[in-house]
């Protein structure tokens, strides 16, 4: 079994955001990157399945400019086998993304594709659906387990209601949650030896696929602040302030 | 052209926040019809043309549907797609797994989560944990939108007579099949919607230390949430959690006790009217947002907030 596991470079989760004076947008220059965290959820699932002999192959993927390479790289790292990094400048879509990924999809004819369930940087929680749709392959968004058996994948997801699980056949899309496993850390010999992996890049014009933008992005803002509240001295007086002054108990 | 709205129910009634996405759909434009697909939802469906700002009501049922697999409910959605301007749907975990594998199939660029329409094709939506807002305009012809159900009034259920139309159910995908569900039942308020909503965090160090949360929200009426933290940590199963990635809750009152306040917690709750926070650390980032801290070890302050409860006339459920 080959598991394909695509990853995106979004600014660090520990970055407090900054929007840009002029509305554009956030501002990310000099401003530390990672991988989108539950992208690396995806990866380490898919390289446990394959320390437990389950999977031969996983190749890490990521879409996007040049420094973007770092998350494929990092994937590398922790135990991805080869990597293929699709070269496009500027804004993509979830829509964008999921037509490259079909297209490296045919290629590599991978039999799992794995991804966060969401990037935290626009919070789309679109691409693994739309590929799966363009594919037409199942889909098990919100991971929090899976089982593989044969040509087959028992998924639990995380649900509003609680949990569900479903058995889906291969090949099959699966976003992760960051409750799936607790990602590993990169040691300097393994990432010494991931410099030598082999990394595929692609350019997306290449591949054929209408990329460009279908919605605008008019006006970045910051969110209205909320107003500075009070610190209370003791729990009387927060009682007091719930009964009589914000009148919410 | 008309919005189409899709329902989420459980086969015997509509889940809240198809009344809140109702109300969004209506937004867009007044001529709404809904699509209802189950099994044996007859009494869903009904409720559904009850809404007054339903026009009209689209019922497909097949055994089939009976789990709401996204693989199965896509093409339906998409063939009706074609009388329609918008697709509609709440942003809860429904309408996340389902609306990306239409708008794929439609080849549309989905706008999720929306917080406000601000015109047909204009929407407002958070972006980075709510740590922004983006203006979006869809140039697509046809536009797929999830809403965030807690930035929309629901509608009213009751007065309306929309006709039910059937429509024929499409062919079973067969490579995912439902096996079970687990849900958990509470005689709780639900989180999404509760008034008052009692949250623990890591703070809270062990699951057993969550029944003094339990006490608080009995004694409110409230909902119980957690921080991703104390999800993780096993404290409380994962439907409690708030935040980014779990849920956006706007209640009028909210009490965070034990949690520090991570921004991705902040996101699933600072929208709500009031903020307590109860920490033992005054530096901690949810005082920031807090309309009333106390700085205290929490295992004292909750039973001091159990006796001032009790000494209280009368408590607003």
């Amino acid at each position: 079994m080959k598991i394909l596991v695509a990853v995106k470079r979004v600014i660090d989760y520990n970055v407090q955001i900054r929007v840009k004076e002029d509305g554009t947008g956030v501002v990310t220059d000099n401003v530390k990157m990672s991988t989108n965290p539950p992208d690396d959820n995806a990866i380490e699932e898919a390289v446990k399945i394959k320390e437990a002999g389950k999977a031969t192959e996983v190749v890490a993927i990521t879409v996007g400019e040049e420094k973007a390479q770092e998350t494929v790289r990092k994937a590398l790292a922790v135990g991805a086998d080869r990597g293929i990094h699709v070269k496009a400048d500027g804004i993509l879509e979830p829509l964008a993304v999921s037509k490259i990924l079909k297209k490296i999809v045919e290629k590599e004819k991978p039999d799992l594709v794995f991804m966060g369930k969401q990037a935290i940087d626009d919070d789309c929680n679109q691409t693994g659906q739309m590929l799966s749709a363009l594919l037409n392959w199942p889909q098990a968004t919100f991971a929090s387990k899976i089982e593989v058996k044969d040509n087959k994948l028992e998924v639990t997801r995380e649900i509003d209601e609680g949990l569900e699980t479903i058995e889906i056949n291969v090949p099959a899309i699966v976003t992760c949650d960051l409750r799936l496993n607790e990602p590993r850390y990169a040691s300097l010999p393994n990432i010494m030896k991931a410099k030598k992996k082999p990394i595929e890049e692609i350019a997306a014009s290449d591949l054929g696929v209408d990329v460009s933008p279908r919605l605008e992005q008019l006006k970045v803002e910051e969110p209205p602040k909320r107003k500075a509240g009070i610190k209370v001295a003791n729990v009387a007086e927060l009682v007091q302030k719930l009964k009589n002054e914000a009148k919410v108990i | 052209m008309a919005v189409l709205l899709i329902a989420e129910h459980n086969n015997k009634e509509l889940r809240p926040f198809t009344l809140n996405a109702a109300t969004a759909a209506s937004q867009i434009d007044g001529d709404v019809h809904a699509v209802i697909i189950g099994q044996n939802s007859a009494e869903a469906a009904k409720q559904l043309s009850e809404l007054p700002v339903v026009k009209k009501v689209l019922s497909v049922e097949a055994a089939h549907y009976e789990n709401f697999t996204a693989e199965n409910f896509a093409p339906v959605i998409v063939k009706l797609a074609e009388n329609y301007s918008h697709i509609v749907c709440s942003a809860n975990t429904f309408g996340k797994n389902l609306m990306p594998r239409i708008a794929a199939h439609l080849d549309t660029s989905q706008v999720s989560d929306i917080i406000k329409v601000i015109s047909p094709d204009t929407f407002l939506r958070p972006i980075y944990a709510g740590n922004a807002f983006a203006t979006i305009k869809s140039n697509d012809a046809k536009k797929c939108v999830t809403i965030r159900p807690t930035s929309f009034d629901p509608c009213d259920s009751s007065g309306g007579s929309a006709p039910i139309e059937k429509v024929d159910a499409g062919e079973e995908f067969s490579n995912t099949k439902f096996v079970k569900r687990e849900e958990i039942k509470s005689d709780r308020p639900e989180l999404g919607t509760a008034r008052i909503v009692v949250s623990g965090g890591r703070g809270m160090q062990s699951g057993d230390n969550f029944k003094l949360i339990t006490e608080v929200a009995d004694k409110l009426g409230a909902a119980i949430g957690a921080s991703r933290a104390a999800v993780d940590a096993g404290y409380i199963s994962n439907d409690h959690q708030v935040g980014q990635t779990g849920k956006v809750v706007v209640p009028d009152l909210y009490i965070a006790i034990g949690i520090s306040g991570a921004i991705q917690h902040l996101a699933g709750m600072k929208e709500s009217k009031i903020i307590v926070a109860i920490n033992k650390d005054g530096e901690a980032p949810i005082f920031s947002v807090a309309d009333y801290g106390l700085e205290a070890d929490l295992f004292e302050a909750i039973p001091q907030f159990m006796e001032e409860l009790n000494k209280l006339n009368t408590i607003q459920k």
